[in-house]
């Protein structure tokens, strides 16, 4: 257990520090620093004496060991497009990103879960089949479509929602939050049913799949037979041993909901990091970019390494496999 | 040659067992299962239609979406015909330049068909060949490349093609940039799909390498690199189209998801997805075609291949997945 963390922690601390070398060769190497910090009349001796206080003269592994210790800080500079610390940006726009996927991660599981039971345990009801063509129509349309077509339903034939923006939001500290307003959940519940959606699908096929196996064992047969109602072979038996896959891809898929709030975001123009990146590629606002880089995969890193962990917890054929593994390897 | 003469010497001993490749076809098991699912059969003419009027794009589209001389202004945001004052000069409508929504959606559909197939076969090249490495040679060098592998397939594909495509984006300098963006898009989308293939293919290679005619090649002193693309290549390669299949609807909808985001095509030679990200700009003041039919033309292409694909998966491998 103890070596199978560790290497685990090993590997994530390689693929942080890989990513953070892309993240500075970007910093250092497209176009030159100096000039994105001065102006053009600056004399050669003040760029070269620049160069030398930023410490852009020093050798590669000083300088990339100097951009790690920042990066470790939340240290990225001044982003050119705001001419603000870029930490400052990605603060004030971070609640919003997480706000959002968690909610709509937690709408996929609460919707994903019981379609996913309804359609395992009634496999040839026409409502199954309606929840699979959708789920299947789901997987094929892309978010940002899904979002547009939600747009122009609920937002310009009905006028039902607001369609960009994150309505009023409360602050507290540096967090800002828009479920505590009226407008802030009305201006949620687009952008939100638009990312959940692709999630949703997959946590419904999940369990489906999932329940189909577990219904086709020998103990729920033998439940059966000893008379227990189907309330309690379906949900007591059945859907407890279809959790563990679930909990896994569902934590896995928090992931991919933050990838894909980048689409969702701009769909909506909802004030995110998502949203900051994909503007900071159109201003070439490198060190902003840099900074999403480095955090992105910090979420992932730390995400995976979490389910890991929760994975060899959950799980005790796990535990036993993987020791046997160790001892033959 | 000497493959050529090697396999026309093997089909010409076997000939007298085998029947005609033709009967064989309809023999087959494939093609059995394709003509019993009339979901498959649909979404296989419905690829089809959308695939040949695409690449054919020059010769039925009404007019030339490029050919600026041929726009005006005075035809900007005619609605599709059926509406009121919609005409069937253009069917789907015009956008805000005058551009006939028909031919924009036949080019747009093929530049976003050739990036998703190209992507693909980059994906399919780069993931074969270091998977057969990966497979064949095993060592540090397999370590090294199923690490990344694994590494990778932790974020999601549209994660770190928008990222590696970002990235590429800025890093090019300015004049190279629009030029170098469709081959900065595939370049993306490849290099964030090529896992699913190196998988497949190094554990196909590890199961092949234990086989005696690997061996029996070894054994004669044939060149590692003739064994691995002579002999163990070819008995690799059916999951492969299967993957490839199946990717090359993800391909097309990362490629347009990118376009949309304004990462993707320039918007001198409009994919679906630069063609729904100007329609976008045009939803709120009710010129709601410029975006719905290239989106909806995207959704029908996924959908189709996508069934296309999982037909193929089951129908050649059900232990797949």
């Amino acid at each position: 257990m103890i070596a199978f963390v560790i290497r685990r922690l090993v590997q994530s601390v390689f693929v942080m520090l890989a990513v953070a070398f892309v993240a500075f060769a970007l910093f250092n190497y497209v176009g030159d620093p100096i000039n994105n910090i001065v102006g053009q009349d600056t004399s050669l001796e003040d760029r070269e004496r620049l160069r030398q206080e930023l410490g852009l003269n020093d050798p590669f592994p000083v300088q990339f060991a100097r951009f790690v210790g920042n990066a470790v800080r939340g240290e990225f500079g001044m982003s050119y497009q705001h001419a603000r610390p870029v930490s400052h940006v990605i603060l004030e726009r971070l609640p919003a990103t997480l706000e959002l996927s968690f909610v709509a991660a937690a709408l996929a599981l609460l919707i994903g879960v019981p379609m996913g039971i309804y359609t395992g345990l009634h496999r040839h009801s026409a409502l199954s089949q309606v929840f699979l063509t959708v789920s299947l129509i789901g997987v094929s349309l892309p978010t940002f479509l899904i979002g547009i077509l939600l747009i122009l339903i609920f937002a310009v034939l009905l006028g039902w929602l607001p369609s960009f923006g994150r309505g009023t939001t409360i602050a507290f500290g540096w967090w800002t939050t828009g479920l505590l307003t009226k407008e802030g959940i009305r201006a949620l519940i687009l952008p939100a049913v638009t990312l959940c959606l692709f999630q949703m699908t997959l946590i419904m096929r999940l369990v489906r799949a999932e329940m189909l196996e577990v219904l086709r064992t020998d103990y729920i047969k033998f439940a059966r037979a000893r008379g227990l109602p189907d309330r309690i072979v379906n949900f007591g038996h059945a859907l407890k041993n279809t959790l563990v896959p679930v909990i896994t891809i569902t934590g896995l898929q928090l992931g991919s909901v933050i990838a894909f709030a980048v689409v969702t975001e701009t769909v909506f123009s909802w004030p995110g990091v998502g949203l900051m990146f994909i503007q900071a590629v159109t201003a070439v606002d490198i060190p902003v970019m840099a900074a999403y880089l480095v955090l992105v995969a910090f979420f992932f890193v730390v995400i995976n390494l979490v389910v890991d962990l929760l994975y060899y917890i959950v799980d005790p054929r796990l535990r036993i496999e993987r020791a046997g593994a160790a001892h033959v390897g | 040659m000497s493959v050529d003469s090697v396999a026309a010497g093997a089909s010409g001993k076997e000939a007298v067992r085998r029947p005609a490749s033709k009967r064989r076809w309809r023999d087959s098991d494939l093609w059995w299962s394709f003509t019993r699912s009339k979901l498959t059969v649909v979404s296989a003419v419905v690829t089809a239609v959308i695939v040949v009027s695409a690449l054919l794009a020059p010769v039925i589209a009404p007019y030339d979406p490029t050919d600026l001389s041929s726009l005006s202004l005075l035809d900007a945001m005619i609605p599709p015909a059926w509406e009121a004052d919609g005409s069937w000069s253009h069917p789907f409508g015009t956008d805000d330049q005058g551009r006939d929504m028909l031919s924009a959606i036949l080019y747009g559909a093929r530049i976003s068909l050739v990036v998703g197939a190209a992507s693909v076969v980059l994906a399919m090249l780069l993931g074969v060949a270091l998977g057969l490495v990966a497979g064949y040679f095993g060592g540090w060098l397999d370590t090294v490349i199923m690490r990344l592998a694994d590494v990778q397939l932790s974020f999601p594909a549209i994660l770190i093609a928008l990222l590696i495509d970002g990235v590429a984006k800025t890093a090019l300098p300015r004049d190279l940039q629009s030029s170098a963006a469709i081959a900065v898009v595939i370049g993306a989308i490849a290099l964030s799909y090529w896992v699913h293939f190196a998988r497949t293919v190094r554990g196909s290679t590890l199961v092949e390498r234990g086989k005696e005619y690997v061996q029996a090649a070894y054994v004669t002193g044939v060149h590692p690199l003739a064994i691995m693309l002579r002999h163990v290549l070819p008995n690799v390669l059916g999951p492969v189209l299967v993957i490839a299949t199946i990717n090359l609807a993800q391909a097309i909808l990362t490629e347009a998801t990118l376009s949309f985001l304004g990462l993707g095509v320039p918007a001198t030679q409009p994919s679906l997805g630069t063609l729904i990200r100007i329609g976008n700009n045009f939803l709120f003041s009710g010129e709601w075609w410029i975006a719905m039919f290239p989106g909806a033309t995207l959704a029908l292409l996924a959908l189709a291949v996508n069934l296309l694909g999982d037909w193929l998966r089951d129908a050649l491998n059900p232990k797949l997945r």
